[in-house]
C-alpha cells in the first residue's frame, strides 16, 4: 500500500467513525434522514461497482431491492432474519446470474430497456403468484428494529461495500471491467472473456441491492408490491450514482447526500411534483454534469495544472520523436 | 377465436407506435425512452377534444399529428442534436439519448399530472358491437385498427415510394455513406425523429377509442413499442408491423387465459426469447 | 528458416467468409510455419484484414478450418485465441483512452498468453516500452501521444504476453517517410528475434525487405504465393493491382 492510500484509508476510517456517532446525537428526524442516506450510500455505490466501469445503466436496481425485501416479509414467520438476508442474497445473485448471461452479451442499449422494465416484471410475477396462492397482497413484517441499529447495519454494510469496491480497483477483475469500458474489442483481443467479467460485476452489485432490500425490510410493518418495487428506486439511486460521478468509488456518496436532502424537502412540500424533480434533475445531469461532481472537481484541479501539462506532452513527443 | 381477433387488432394499433419508435431509433439514432409519453399525450389530445367538441375523436388526428411534428423536430434541435453533437461514438450516443429521453419522460408525466391529474381518463364512442363471424367486437377497437392500417399503410408507402422516404432508409442503413451521397443527415434524422412523433401520437389518439389512459402509462407503452422494434428488426417495417400483431396476439392470450396482471410478463418473456435466439429481431439484418 | 517437419504455426484450410451475398474470403488456404514472417498483400478490398479478423477470432468463418498448431480454432471467441497465444495490431490504432501508456501495455499481459500481475507485469511493460522506443512516457495518458508513438504503444501491447503468433494489420499506414523508417526497422527486429508474423501491408519495400514468404489476395481469394520477388513480378497480381493495361 502506497503512502497515499495509507492515508485515504485512514481519512475513510475517520469519516465512518464520526458517521457511527449519529444516532447518539440525534435519535429522530436527523436519523432517520440518517437511514436513507446510508441505505442510498450502499445501493448507488454498488449500482457504480457494475454500471460506472462498463457504461452499462442498470435500472434493475429495485428489481432486486424488492425481492430481498419480500423474501424476508414472506418467510418472517418461518426462518429467523439473519437466514432471510443471507437467503435474499443468495436468490438475488442468482437472479442476477440468470439475466446477467440471458443480456449481457447482447448489447448495451438492450440491457438499459430490459432493466427498465424488469422492476415492474418482477412486481406483477410477484402480485399474480400470491393472487394464485390466494394470500393477500400485502404481508406484515413484525420484527422490531430501531433505527440506531438500523443505521449501524448500514453503515457497515456501505463500509463493505467501499472495502470490496476498493478490492476491486486494485483487483484484475477491475482492471478487465476498466479495459471493457475503455474499449471491448480490444479487452476480447487481449484474452478477456468480457461477458464472464460483466456478469460477475453484475451478480454483485445486484446482490448488495437484495441485501439492501432485505435488511431494511423491518422499516415499513406493512409491505406490499407496490412498496416493495417501486420504479422511482431505480431512478433515484442512477440520477444519485451520476451525479456524484461514477469513476470514483466514493463519487456516489457525493451524489447521494444533497440528493437525498433535495428529495426530502420536495416530498415534503410538493409530494405531486416528485416525478418532475426527476426528469429535471435527469436532464440536468446529461446536459451540464455528465461526469458528475467528481468531473467538475476534477477539471478544475486539471486546469490549473493544464499549461503546465500541455508543455510537458510536447516535450516529451518531440524527444520520443528522436528516438 | 375472439382472442386471435382480439389480438390482431390490437396489435394492428400498436403497430403505429412501434413505426413511430422505429423511426427515431432506426434513422435518428435516437433511443426514446420518452415515446409511452408522447402516445399519452396524443391519447390527451384526443380525450380533450371528444369531451369537448363532441366530435369523432378521429379528427383529432388532424390537430395531434401537426402538433406532435412541430414538438418532436424542436425536441431533436434543442435536445438530441447537443448529444449527437458532442457523442464520440454510437454507444455514448444511445446511453445519453436514453438518460435524456428519461428525463424527458418524467418531465412530461411530471406536466401532465400537474395539468390533468393523476385520474383515469377515457371515453365512450363508438362502443356498440359489431358481429365478425358470430362473436360481437367493440366497434371501437376495429375502427381504431382500421385507422392504424391506413395510417401504417401510408407510411409504409411513403418510405418505400418517395425521394424523401428513400432518404429516411439509406440513413437508417448507413449515415456514413448517405451524407457521402449528398444526404443531409442531420435534417433527415430531424424529419424521421418528428415524423416518428407525430406517428406515435396517431397512435395515441386510436389507442384512446378504447383504452383507459392516466399521466403514468407511458412506461408500459414505451416498454411495448421497444419490444416490438427490437423483436421486429429495427430496420425493417414490414419486421414491426408483424412483431406488433404477434404482441397483440400475445397480450390478449395471456389477459383472457392467464391473467390480465400478466401483460408485461408477457412481453418479456417474448423479448428474451428474441434476445437469446436472434437478437437482429425477425428481419433485421445480423451485425457481423 | 522454416523447419518442414514440425507442425505449422497457423493452418488456414479452404476458410470461407460469407457477408449476405458478399463473398469476403474465397477458399482461402495457407500455412504459417514457426519463425516465419509471412506477408498478405493485395489491392483494397481483396479480404486481407477480414482474413486476420477470422484468425484473431473477430470473425466466424463461414466455412473452412482454421489451426494454431494442432488446435482448431476456427469460430472461436478472439479470447480464447488471444490466450491460445495469438495477438495482434489493428488496421486503426485502438488505444484504451483513459488508460496511461503503461496501462495499455500491461492490459496485454495480464489475460493473455503468459499472464502478469503486479511488480513483475509492471517490470515487464516498462522493458517493452523501452524496446519499442518510448521512454519516460509511462505515465502520460495515451491520448496525449502522437499517432506513431500509439502504434508503438499498440505494438507494446501486443507483445506484452509473449504471443506465438502476431498479426500486425497494416502498422506502417499513416506514417511519414522517417516514421516509416523506424517503424521498419522496428519489426526487423522483432523478425531477428526469431517471432512469428502475419504482416498485412501496403508499403511494398517494406514486404520486400522484411517477409520470408508473401501470399498475394485479390477479391477474398489467393491468386499468388511465393517469395516477394517472385509474387511482385507475376503478371495476375500486377494486373490485380494496376489493371490490364499494365500487366
Amino acid at each position: 500500500m502506497t503512502a497515499g492510500e495509507k492515508r485515504g484509508l485512514i481519512v475513510t476510517a475517520v469519516i465512518f467513525l464520526v458517521a457511527a456517532m449519529l444516532p447518539l446525537v440525534n435519535q429522530g428526524y436527523w436519523l432517520s434522514i440518517g437511514v436513507s442516506i446510508a441505505m442510498y450510500t450502499v445501493l448507488a455505490t454498488s449500482w457504480t461497482l457494475f454500471s460506472g466501469p462498463t457504461n452499462y445503466i442498470a435500472l434493475s436496481t429495485a428489481a432486486f431491492f424488492g425481492i430481498g425485501m419480500y423474501l424476508v416479509a414472506a418467510f418472517l414467520d418461518w426462518a429467523p432474519f439473519p437466514v432471510l438476508v443471507l437467503m435474499a442474497v443468495v436468490v438475488g445473485a442468482a437472479f442476477a446470474a440468470v439475466i446477467g448471461l440471458a443480456t449481457l452479451r447482447i448489447s448495451g442499449v438492450y440491457f438499459v430497456i430490459f432493466t427498465l422494465g424488469l422492476t415492474e416484471l418482477v412486481r406483477q410475477v410477484v402480485a399474480w403468484m400470491q393472487h394464485v396462492m390466494g394470500t393477500s397482497s400485502g404481508l406484515y413484517v413484525l420484527i422490531s428494529m430501531t433505527d440506531p441499529i438500523l443505521y449501524w447495519l448500514l453503515l457497515a454494510l456501505s463500509a463493505i461495500v467501499f472495502a470490496i469496491g476498493w478490492w476491486i480497483g486494485r483487483s484484475r477483475l477491475g482492471f478487465a471491467l476498466r479495459i471493457i469500458g475503455n474499449d471491448e474489442v480490444v479487452a476480447e483481443h487481449s484474452g478477456i472473456n468480457t461477458a464472464r467479467a460483466k456478469v460477475y460485476l453484475f451478480v454483485i452489485s445486484s446482490a448488495f441491492a437484495a441485501l439492501t432490500g432485505a435488511l431494511v425490510a423491518p422499516r415499513w410493518s406493512y409491505v406490499e408490491p407496490t412498496i416493495a418495487f417501486s420504479p422511482f428506486l431505480s431512478f433515484q439511486v442512477v440520477i444519485m450514482a451520476l451525479l456524484g460521478g461514477v469513476h470514483r468509488l466514493w463519487g456516489p456518496l457525493l451524489g447521494v447526500i444533497p440528493f437525498t436532502l433535495l428529495w426530502e424537502l420536495i416530498s415534503a412540500n410538493f409530494p405531486a411534483q416528485t416525478t418532475l424533480v426527476l426528469g429535471v434533475a435527469f436532464l440536468l445531469i446529461v446536459y451540464f454534469i455528465p461526469h458528475g461532481v467528481v468531473g467538475l472537481f476534477e477539471d478544475l484541479m486539471r486546469n490549473r495544472h493544464g499549461r503546465l501539462d500541455s508543455i510537458k506532452g510536447t516535450l516529451l513527443r518531440w524527444r520520443s520523436g528522436n528516438a | 377465436m375472439d382472442i386471435i381477433i382480439i389480438g390482431l387488432l390490437l396489435g394492428g394499433t400498436y403497430a403505429l407506435m412501434a413505426m413511430g419508435l422505429q423511426l427515431q431509433y432506426g434513422v435518428a439514432r435516437i433511443m426514446n425512452l420518452a415515446n409511452g409519453e408522447i402516445l399519452v399525450c396524443g391519447a390527451f389530445g384526443a380525450i380533450w377534444f371528444f369531451t369537448a367538441s363532441k366530435l369523432s375523436p378521429i379528427y383529432a388526428v388532424l390537430f395531434v399529428v401537426p402538433l406532435a411534428f412541430a414538438a418532436n423536430w424542436a425536441i431533436y434541435q434543442w435536445m438530441m442534436l447537443p448529444l449527437v453533437k458532442r457523442a464520440k461514438n454510437q454507444g455514448q450516443l444511445e446511453v445519453d439519448s436514453i438518460l435524456a429521453t428519461f428525463g424527458l419522460s418524467f418531465f412530461v408525466i411530471g406536466i401532465l399530472l400537474a395539468v390533468f391529474g393523476g385520474e383515469f381518463l377515457t371515453y365512450s364512442y363508438l362502443a356498440q358491437p359489431v358481429r365478425i363471424f358470430g362473436e360481437p367486437y367493440a366497434l371501437n377497437r376495429i375502427a381504431a385498427f382500421i385507422g392504424s392500417a391506413v395510417l401504417c399503410a401510408g407510411l409504409y408507402a411513403w418510405l418505400h415510394w418517395t425521394r424523401a422516404g428513400l432518404t429516411m432508409r439509406a440513413v437508417s442503413v448507413n449515415p456514413g455513406a448517405a451524407g457521402l451521397v449528398s444526404i443531409n443527415v442531420t435534417r433527415a434524422s430531424a424529419l424521421a425523429f418528428a415524423l416518428g412523433g407525430a406517428v406515435t401520437a396517431a397512435g395515441g389518439v386510436l389507442l384512446s377509442m378504447f383504452l383507459t389512459f392516466d399521466a403514468s402509462l407511458g412506461v408500459a407503452f414505451t416498454l411495448k413499442a421497444l419490444i416490438i422494434v427490437i423483436m421486429g428488426g429495427v430496420n425493417d417495417v414490414r419486421g414491426a408491423i408483424i412483431a406488433s400483431f404477434i404482441l397483440g396476439l400475445t397480450e390478449t392470450a395471456v389477459a383472457t387465459l392467464v391473467d390480465p396482471g400478466l401483460t408485461l410478463a408477457a412481453a418479456y418473456i417474448l423479448f428474451i426469447v428474441i434476445l437469446l435466439v436472434r437478437p437482429e429481431g425477425l428481419f433485421g439484418r445480423r451485425a457481423s | 528458416m522454416p523447419s518442414g517437419a514440425a507442425t505449422a504455426a497457423l493452418t488456414v484450410a479452404g476458410v470461407f467468409k460469407r457477408f449476405g451475398g458478399l463473398v469476403a474470403v474465397d477458399s482461402m488456404s495457407f500455412t504459417l510455419a514457426e519463425n516465419e514472417v509471412l506477408g498478405l498483400i493485395g489491392p483494397n478490398g481483396s479480404g486481407k484484414t477480414t482474413m486476420m479478423n477470422l484468425i484473431s477470432g473477430a470473425l466466424k468463418p463461414s466455412a473452412g478450418r482454421i489451426s494454431f498448431y494442432d488446435d482448431d480454432i476456427s469460430g472461436m471467441p478472439a479470447n480464447v485465441i488471444a490466450q491460445k497465444g495469438v495477438a495482434r495490431t489493428f488496421q486503426i490504432v485502438r488505444m484504451l483512452p483513459s488508460l496511461t501508456v503503461i496501462e495499455n501495455v500491461a492490459a496485454g499481459g495480464v489475460f493473455g498468453h503468459r499472464k502478469r500481475w503486479g511488480a513483475e507485469l509492471h517490470d515487464h511493460a516498462h522493458d517493452l516500452l523501452r524496446r519499442v522506443g518510448l521512454e519516460n512516457v509511462d505515465d502520460v495518458p495515451v491520448t496525449a501521444l502522437t499517432y506513431i508513438d500509439q502504434k508503438r504503444v499498440e505494438l507494446a501491447r501486443a507483445l506484452a504476453s509473449d504471443p506465438k503468433i502476431l498479426l500486425l494489420d497494416e502498422w506502417l499506414a499513416g506514417l511519414n517517410p522517417t516514421e516509416l523508417q523506424t517503424g521498419i526497422a522496428l519489426i526487423e527486429r522483432l523478425r531477428a528475434e526469431g517471432r512469428t508474423i502475419i504482416i498485412v501491408e501496403h508499403v511494398m519495400h517494406a514486404i520486400r525487405s522484411l517477409c520470408d514468404r508473401c501470399i498475394v489476395m485479390n477479391s477474398g481469394a489467393k491468386i499468388a504465393e511465393g517469395t516477394p520477388q517472385q509474387v511482385l513480378a507475376d503478371s495476375e497480381v500486377i494486373r490485380a493491382y494496376l489493371g490490364d493495361a499494365d500487366a
